[in-house]
């Protein structure tokens, strides 16, 4: 099965770039990686603009409406996320429970519905 | 003429054999099911189809030599079934599961396959609510109906019925493994299991003590269910030493409540009432797993139990040896209960005052600012310390933070015992 690690964090929490702990939180995203290869199983993910740099778009009544910005401002928000495939869940939540940023914030593990 | 059996006395015989194979072997029939269907609902179903085919089919061929193995060959017949009439089924799912159906060896003829072990990890997934973790166990493994669960819990049937559905629902959807976690995920796995199969011993414990009479038994049913994870996992030491706590505990349920309903403390209990066989039975239990390494937090509170359970006279209680227990017991399991019970035995080894220390350190004193057995027990220690003032402002709290209405009666007649000793001892008053 497939799984949507979805990151979620407060970036007032989350090491940035310069910050104490961002060197550290670099390894071990790389360890990380380096980790979910080792299960030869295909993956993919990456960290994300965080929402001031997002666009939203609505579509009404055929009428494409665009925004600028998040639906909602909320004080964690999803920060980078990974596909991965798992045999079963407890796989998916060890992988999950692994993410560096976990520490920081939470990762939501939801299932890929295959259609 | 050939003598025929009289058609009643073998539907009687047939309903006795339904019924035998029912109570004990229904889980292993559906743990073994489940292995195959991978579908709770599927699993239940089918196997429902399997027992009313039972009915008829042994009542003219007879009662098969392995009816369990019966039934499962028959349920995963009927599942096939049921998985092609299904018109909604997507094409997919039903190929894979007519495969699976298909590949698993038909017509076991030995005994069938226990699965139960991977139905209890399922069951008691951390990725489910609690309460449907309870509800599933007692349902596949236990063998209780819904109705059951539900009257036994307190909660309205169709909200029961509603949570399990959504769990079934996220075990099939979310992938959640029919499997017995890996070496390294046991011991945490293993301590959900034993949580959920304590939860439903607390909850008959509860229960028991009202006025209300249930009719199913959870204290049994949690004690067979701890007997059962032993049976599968005999290697571990957690679960005989939870077998042999429910036994500890259970073996007081006579004698804990006065002829009021008035909850007794274990000095106030009538030692004499206790179950000696349970004891002996748990005590057995404990005994196979002392020495084996460093004791969990069940094998500790097992030992504990059993200090009181081998000492007749309230006064040789060896509260250091609790004491030494209860430390142990506080580091895997620093929750502010267990530092109340450490402080009970520490008042006990040494002096009152000692525990009254204990307990009135600001962060534990915070954390049970409204649980009544906290006030309750710092009103029993003042009461001891001669301190009555505090021991009756003490029990004013504790009666405040009691709904029940025959712990507030207990509380209201200490409170008075109390006022009367202060009041003695304050001499005479003007009236």
């Amino acid at each position: 099965m497939r799984y949507m690690l979805i990151i979620h964090n407060d970036p007032e929490l989350h090491p940035v770039p310069g910050s104490p702990g961002w060197d550290e939180l670099m390894a071990e995203y790389g360890a990380f990686g380096e980790q979910l290869a080792s299960y030869g199983k295909p993956f993919s993910g990456d960290p994300l603009a965080p929402p001031d740099m997002a666009t939203t778009i609505r579509v009404r009544n055929g009428e494409t409406l665009t925004t600028d910005g998040p639906f909602a401002e909320t004080k964690e928000w999803m920060s980078g996320y990974y596909l991965i495939e798992a045999d079963h869940l407890d796989q998916a939540l060890k992988a999950a429970a692994m993410v560096p940023s976990a520490k920081y914030g939470s990762v939501e593990v939801r299932p890929v519905l295959e259609m | 003429m050939t003598p025929t059996p009289r058609p009643a006395e073998r539907s009687d015989r047939v309903d006795q054999a339904l019924e035998h194979v029912y109570r004990s072997d229904r889980g292993r029939v559906l743990a073994r099911l489940m292995a195959v269907l991978r579908d709770f609902d599927l699993a239940e179903d089918a196997l429902q189809d399997a027992v009313v085919s039972a009915r008829s089919a042994w009542r003219t061929g007879g009662v098969p030599d392995n009816p369990a193995g019966w039934l499962v060959t028959t349920a995963r017949r009927k599942a096939l079934d049921r998985i092609r009439r299904a018109a909604s089924a997507d094409r997919r799912h039903r190929a894979w599961a007519e495969l699976a159906i298909a590949w698993d060896p038909p017509e076991p003829v030995g005994p069938i396959r226990d699965d139960r072990l991977r139905l209890i990890f399922i069951c008691c997934h951390p990725a489910l609510p609690m309460e449907a973790r309870v509800g599933l166990t007692l349902r596949s493994i236990g063998g209780l109906t819904t109705p059951e669960v539900a009257r036994a819990f307190l909660i309205p049937e169709p909200t029961l019925a509603q949570r399990l559905v959504r769990a079934k629902r996220k075990i099939r959807e979310s992938g959640i493994g029919y499997r017995v976690p890996d070496r390294d995920e046991l011991p945490g796995r293993l301590g959900g299991v034993l949580a959920v199969i304590y939860l439903i011993f607390n909850a008959g414990y509860l229960a028991s003590s009202g006025t209300e009479l249930i009719r199913v038994d959870l204290c049994d049913e949690a004690i067979r269910l701890s007997d059962l994870v032993t049976e599968l996992l005999p290697d571990e030491a957690e679960p005989w030493g939870l077998a042999a706590l429910l036994r500890f505990q259970h073996s007081r349920r006579s004698a804990r409540t006065g002829p009021e309903g008035q909850p007794l403390t274990l000095e106030e209990q009538d030692r004499r009432r206790w179950d000696a066989q349970m004891i002996l039975a748990g005590a057995t239990r404990l005994g196979r797993v002392r020495d084996q390494g460093p004791p969990g937090p069940y094998q500790l509170q097992a030992e504990i139990a059993a200090v009181h359970a081998g000492t007749d006279e309230p006064t040789a209680t060896d509260w250091g040896r609790i004491v030494a227990l209860y430390d142990q017991l506080v580091s895997w399991d620093p929750t502010p209960v267990v530092r109340l019970n450490r402080a009970v035995a520490v008042a006990m080894a040494e002096r009152p005052e000692s525990g009254l220390a204990l307990l009135d350190a600001p962060d534990l004193a915070m954390a049970l600012s409204n649980y009544h057995l906290f006030h309750l027990t710092r009103a029993d220690l003042l009461r001891r310390a001669g301190r009555l003032d505090e021991a009756v402002g003490a029990y004013e709290e504790a009666a405040r933070h009691t709904d029940n209405s025959v712990e507030r009666a207990f509380v209201q007649r200490r409170l008075v015992e109390v006022a009367d000793r202060r009041n003695a001892a304050d001499g005479p008053r003007p009236s």
